[in-house]
């Protein structure tokens, strides 16, 4: 367990709605939920969500945080925004996944290998180094994610449509060497670093 | 004539040589013709896209966001920002009313904004092309530089997830909103009706995560236009085009199916109605040929 799990589990005891009310992106409006279901029917990934969003919120307010932290179902979140725009109560469902899954992988209890995980990973990295995304350098480090040998056969299973997308001028060998980038990277790095310190701050991981 | 000026933030699929390229390349013609001029934000940033929170907490995501809008508030005061990917829009926007409703979040913001030498003062509106498009020139307007009708096309207006949810277009229905089947209409086609998997997600950046769960919802949206006589899929949707198109070939390979559903953007449509080459309309970027609609492209008149 990380130090900083261990600090919030002393910190909330046992009051896990509060934690996620403090410390989750729009945590607030859990509470408001009524269980209606009607999210539950709405992800496009549905059946392998192991607990749906309606699920997700009744145990919150239970306080089963184990069981929700290391949970893989926020992380099938496509950001269809199908359960936003049906809620009777106008929860924000979508943006309270991504708070979730944020958090369990900010302490450090999100499950391990998780797909989507990894690629948000990847994704941010790509995007922080530079303040533009480079596809090519991303897709490289997708194959290779899962190690060497599983990225030899990645790559080779998709190779066809990397040449097709090489033809299609649509994906740019030379972005390797360098590619798209903002000018002022270093103001982006450290406006990003100053947000991170806010944030961080106001939730309690630093004084 | 006197163009509409905007603060454009092409974002980061829509660079030379990126995934929607051929995007970029088709509006320019579109917007030269409907007297729209896109000025491109100086050093704008990735929006993070919906796929940035596993690393990113809310405020730096936020923050990535302020700076491109606080970028347009700097050097093109007065404009709308407009985007084309329905991420990039739907990020900036969300950005714009949080930090709008939240003065302590505007606030911390500024203060990382500062950071960057920058602030923002929450003036500048967030809005996506299609908005430009059916708002401020309308239908009518779509349809005054038509010189090649698409004659004898049905295609499937797919308009998928993020351009529809959670804001959408004004006036239109989450359900089955009909903006895209309206364009299709006005240069000269006919748009598939029925066509059920029109709001359909097709998996977004989980394509890449959750290749089979997504190559199941892909699958669907390429049958159903198949089964409603379509030829073509047309999208407003960056990741759609990319995934509809790109993964059909794996989607034969590992399930025996026979599909070649090409997949355009609207924008490419509207370029070779306006008369526009096969090159202006980006049709030299696609990995499943649109055939018929490069053939009107090359024809004369
Ligand atoms: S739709 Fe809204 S109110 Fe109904 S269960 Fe889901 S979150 Fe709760
Ligand atoms: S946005 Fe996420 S939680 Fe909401 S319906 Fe789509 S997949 Fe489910
Ligand atoms: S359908 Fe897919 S790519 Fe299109 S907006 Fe939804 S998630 Fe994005």
């Amino acid at each position: 367990m990380s130090d900083h799990n261990q600090h919030a589990v002393a910190h909330y005891r046992n009051n896990f709605l509060r934690e996620v009310e403090d410390r989750v992106e729009d945590g607030e409006w859990v509470k408001m939920c009524m269980q209606c279901g009607v999210c539950a029917g709405s992800c496009p990934f549905g059946p392998h969500w192991e607990h749906s969003p309606q699920k997700i919120f009744m145990m919150i307010r239970a306080g089963k945080r184990e069981e929700v932290l290391a949970s893989d179902s926020m992380w099938m979140c496509t950001s269809c925004y199908n359960c936003i725009v049906r809620c009777p109560r106008k929860l924000p469902i979508t943006h309270i996944m991504h708070g979730l899954a944020h958090y369990a992988h900010r302490l450090g209890v999100a499950p391990k290998g998780q797909p989507t995980r990894e690629v948000a990973r990847l994704f941010w990295n790509n995007l922080a180094r530079s303040g533009r995304v480079n596809e090519l350098r991303f897709s490289l480090a997708m194959y290779f994610k899962d190690g060497f040998v599983q990225g030899i056969k990645n790559s080779l299973a998709m190779q066809g449509i990397g040449i097709g997308l090489m033809k299609a001028k649509r994906l740019n060998p030379m972005e390797i060497l360098g590619g798209h980038k903002c000018r002022d990277k270093d103001g982006i790095h450290k406006m990003i670093a100053k947000a991170r310190e806010i944030e961080e701050r106001k939730q309690g991981f630093t004084s | 004539m006197t163009k509409k000026q905007y603060a454009f933030y092409p974002g980061c699929s829509s660079q030379k040589g990126a995934s929607a390229s051929n995007f970029a390349t088709s509006i320019e013609v579109m917007c030269e013709k409907l007297g729209i001029q896109l000025n491109e934000i100086p050093d704008w940033n990735c929006c993070s896209a919906s796929i940035g929170y596993g690393d990113g907490g809310l405020l730096p995501r936020l923050v990535l966001n302020a700076r491109n809008l606080a970028l347009a508030e700097q050097h093109l005061p007065g404009q709308d920002m407009v985007s084309g990917c329905p991420a990039c829009w739907l990020s900036t926007r969300e950005t714009a009313e949080k930090l709008h409703e939240s003065g302590s979040l505007m606030a911390e913001a500024n203060e990382a904004l500062k950071e960057a030498g920058l602030s923002f003062k929450g003036t500048v509106r967030a809005r996506h092309i299609v908005e430009v498009l059916v708002e401020d020139v309308g239908f009518a307007g779509m349809k005054q530089p038509v010189v090649k009708p698409l004659e004898g096309m049905k295609i499937a207006g797919y308009v998928g997830c993020q351009t529809n949810r959670p804001f959408g277009i004004a006036g239109e229905s989450f359900e089955n909103p009909q903006y895209l089947d309206k364009m299709i209409e006005t240069v000269g086609a006919e748009p598939a009706s029925g066509y059920e998997q029109k709001v359909t997600c097709c998996g977004g950046a989980l394509a890449f995560s959750e290749p089979d769960k997504s190559q199941k919802q892909i699958r669907d949206i390429v049958e159903s236009a198949y089964d409603h006589g379509a030829e073509m899929i047309v999208t407003p949707c960056q990741l759609c085009q990319a995934n509809v198109e790109i993964y059909q070939s794996e989607i034969n390979k590992k399930q025996g199916t026979k599909f070649a559903m090409p997949v355009v953007y609207y924008s490419q449509l509207l370029t070779v109605a306006y008369g526009g080459s096969l090159k202006q309309a980006g049709l030299d970027g696609h990995v499943i040929q649109p055939e018929k609609l490069q053939q009107i492209a090359v024809r004369q008149k």
